[in-house]
């Protein structure tokens, strides 16, 4: 069948059983939104095309399908790239849709001309500029193929003008062949054999588990493995969901906030069993001082992570839910009874904690209240930072694809518009933003896109007038200089302050008001007894939501492990 | 020490810019890189020096090898190969000095290709050794100019880095 570029792209998107689009129009990619709006695809417009890709982001991670976003050329092509580099980082599946200057026209600086192709190259999976129209069915189907299988990622194609408009013959193929691309699902028998005499053989075991358990639905799996076993299991931040966090076994997150009973493991253990984590820096701390008496055992699909920070004994190059099907196989109950007595002996004693020790909302009851309120059946995104971490800590994650967070490249505004896709995935479930006072600022023109679209988001600001985990680094590196970490500053500061005080001028912007000009609902709540109630309306509100929580301004993230220390050097607070 | 990485990939414009930018971005030493078509046209090689160690170059290999572009990569360190390497040497000379400079040449098996008036133009081909002792010898004469070419290997006898060979990095 002959028709436009435009509407192949189109076409292939619905073989391609795309339900949303994300996106923002422009100049050259207007042939594109032109046949699109004659379809049944769901079109977000977002306000911002970063908002665009980190919501196709959240829906990738909430549904687990590929997400999809769109923009047009220069301004609108590099304003995707921080969300490409976000999704590159935690390995999430996009196919990103630019548009580009006519073919004839790339390269003279033409009007809204970027090369976003090598502005793009190191942080997608793979890139493509179209330059012939028939090549538009093959390279969908190669986009899509690629961003979801192997270890994921975004995918970018680069749509040309011309190419847009320009009539070809729309054949969708079948199948994908790329002869440089075949990822290696099936773990070597040899290996997992291998590997399973280790386990066998240990005396102190702990699983290490990461996204990768949640990229290829291995949750099961792994709950089955270390269940028969017995073996305790942590957990790194995105892997948050993969395991149970009500589960007996479950010691916590790792890492520079991790539990102290997970980083006393990873450090007394004799066998690291890692599935889909790469030993990024803030799991290992200092990499001379991790696990210093573990064997290692690591299960990824991606070679390259493999014996990168850390040496492997027993590398197992595959997808983690089918190598741990055949692992399971070969499982049997361990007796590690003593091993398991003290880990949970440091869990018991090591409970993360706070303390109610003002009468100034603690952000850390907030997230509680929340998990309390929605009986932990709720998607929580959150932006970077402190939030981030209470995030993690207090709302215990029992389901894969719940906890959807900025692991690796670490973005703030990545929460809000996540929270849009993962609402637009699920219209029926509850979805918190976990967020800061500085970070959801830096998206929260998405406020228009949330409330237009009628996404019931609830956006729970944890207010503490800084950016909360800048300002805790320099209280414990800086000598408690503050430097340009208060949100509140003005010329009439003192040039330096630490001391936040009645005297402080009012804070900007007022997030209620700014709610109520976007037509969102907007609560603030500046006594923990009123928590509770805030939270209820939010959650059972049809309309999006902003909760502006006034917290302890000085409150600190625990435990914490400094940089650059071993990871069983723990400040307890 | 040096590498060397046969690295067979898709005769694509930019795949070159990819690989490149992928080795620098991560922080990966390059000696040289020369890239050609090969009997495929369809199917560009790159042949790649690179310095570090075992650790790095298994790196290395693997990043290259999570590029969709990259077909195969074959590790010709430390297997018997043919190594080239063509430069072209630009030297100062005035007419009394040439007969040394075509001495060091004949010794060498190396060419002149062109000679000016106060200048000649010398062409080697051979290892990287070869390559440099020649440089070294005509450096006293003033060298204007060095073109490289950067190292090529093929293996030798039945050790090929075809498509369908060995297994992947």
């Amino acid at each position: 069948m002959r028709m436009p570029g435009a509407k192949m792209v189109v076409e292939a998107l619905k073989r391609e059983g795309v339900e949303v689009v994300f996106g923002y129009p422009g100049g050259t990619i207007m042939p594109f939104f032109d046949f699109l709006h004659r379809e049944d695809i769901r079109m977000i417009l977002n306000r911002h095309e970063q908002g665009a890709v980190h919501a196709a982001d959240g829906y990738a991670r909430a549904s687990g399908r590929v997400g999809v976003a769109v923009s047009t050329s220069g301004p609108g092509a590099t304003n995707l790239v921080t969300g490409i580099a976000t999704a590159n980082m935690d390995s999430i599946p996009l196919v990103l849709i630019t548009g580009q200057v006519p073919v004839d026209m790339i390269g003279n600086d033409a009007f809204q001309e970027a090369d976003i192709i090598g502005i793009s190259r190191p942080i997608t999976k793979h890139s493509y500029l179209v330059r012939d129209v028939e090549d538009i069915p093959r390279i969908v189907k190669e986009a899509f193929h690629i961003a979801r299988t192997g270890r994921p990622g975004p995918v970018l194609i680069d749509l040309p003008k011309d190419v847009s408009v320009a009539e070809g013959d729309f054949t969708y193929p079948e199948e994908v062949n790329i002869r440089g691309y075949k990822p290696i699902l099936n773990g070597n028998s040899q290996a997992i054999k291998r590997a399973m005499d280790f386990v066998r053989r240990s005396k102190k075991p702990v699983i290490y588990a990461g996204g990768g358990i949640i990229t290829s639905e291995a949750s099961a799996e792994l709950t089955a493995f270390a269940r028969k076993t017995g073996i305790p299991v942590t957990l790194t931040l995105m892997g948050l969901g993969a395991f149970p966090g009500t589960d007996p076994l479950f010691l916590g997150m790792l890492g520079m906030h991790g539990t102290v009973a997970a980083n006393q493991a990873v450090s007394e253990c004799d066998l690291i069993i890692a599935v889909g984590a790469r030993f990024d820096d803030r799991v290992t701390g200092r990499v001379s001082k991790f696990a210093p008496k573990a064997k290692v055992v690591h299960v990824d699909i991606d070679p390259a992570v493999i014996s990168k920070n850390v040496l492997v004994d027993v590398p197992v190059v595959g997808d983690a839910r089918e190598v741990l099907q055949e692992m399971l196989k070969l499982a049997e109950p361990l007796p590690i009874d003593s091993w398991r007595e003290e880990l949970m002996a440091w869990k018991r004693e090591n409970p993360l904690t706070y303390r109610q020790d003002c009468p100034v909302i603690k952000p850390q009851y907030v997230v509680e209240k929340i998990y309390e309120l929605t009986g932990g059946d709720a998607i929580i995104t959150t932006e970077v930072g402190q939030n981030q971490m209470w995030a993690a800590h207090y709302f215990l994650y029992d389901r894969p694809r719940t906890f959807l967070s900025s692991g690796g490249l670490g973005t703030m505004g990545y929460g809000f518009p996540a929270a849009i896709g993962a609402q637009a995935a699920f219209p029926n479930r509850v979805v918190f933003d976990i967020a800061g006072d500085g970070s959801i600022q830096m998206k929260i023109q998405e406020l228009a896109t949330a409330v237009l679209n009628e996404l019931p988001v609830n956006i729970a600001i944890l207010n503490n007038g800084y950016l909360g985990m800048v300002r805790q680094w320099q209280e414990f590196f800086f000598d408690k200089a503050y430097a340009f970490s208060c949100l509140g500053q003005r010329p009439s500061c003192p040039r330096h302050c630490n001391t936040p005080n009645e005297e402080c001028p009012p804070y900007v912007p007022d997030f209620v008001k700014l709610a109520e000009a976007y037509g969102a609902m907007g609560v603030r709540v500046e006594r923990p007894e009123d928590v509770e109630g805030a939270l209820r309306e939010a959650i059972q509100s049809p309309r999006t939501f902003i909760l502006e929580f006034l917290v302890s301004r000085e409150e600190n993230v625990f435990p914490m492990v400094s940089p650059g220390a071993g990871i069983n050097e723990i400040m307890i607070g | 020490m040096d590498y060397t990485l046969s690295v067979l990939v898709e005769n694509h414009p930019g795949v070159l810019a990819k690989i490149s930018g992928l080795l620098s971005g991560r922080g990966f030493n390059i000696r040289s890189i020369a890239a050609g078509e090969t009997e495929d046209p369809s199917v560009t090689r790159i042949i790649m020096v690179v310095a570090g160690d075992d650790r790095i170059i298994d790196q290395v290999k693997k990043q290259l090898d999570r590029l969709v572009d990259v077909i195969r990569i074959t590790d010709l360190t430390g297997i018997p190969s043919v190594d080239r390497e063509l430069a072209l040497v630009k030297v100062s000379s005035s007419v009394s000095r040439r007969a040394e400079v075509f001495q060091i040449v004949d010794v060498f098996r190396a060419k002149v290709v062109d000679i000016a008036h106060k200048s000649l133009t010398v062409e080697v081909t051979g290892e990287l050794g070869k390559v440099e002792a020649l440089i070294e010898m005509l450096k006293p004469f003033g060298i204007k100019e060095i073109v490289r070419t950067g190292k090529i290997s093929m293996g030798r006898g039945e050790a090929v880095a075809e498509k369908g060979g060995e297994s992947r990095a």
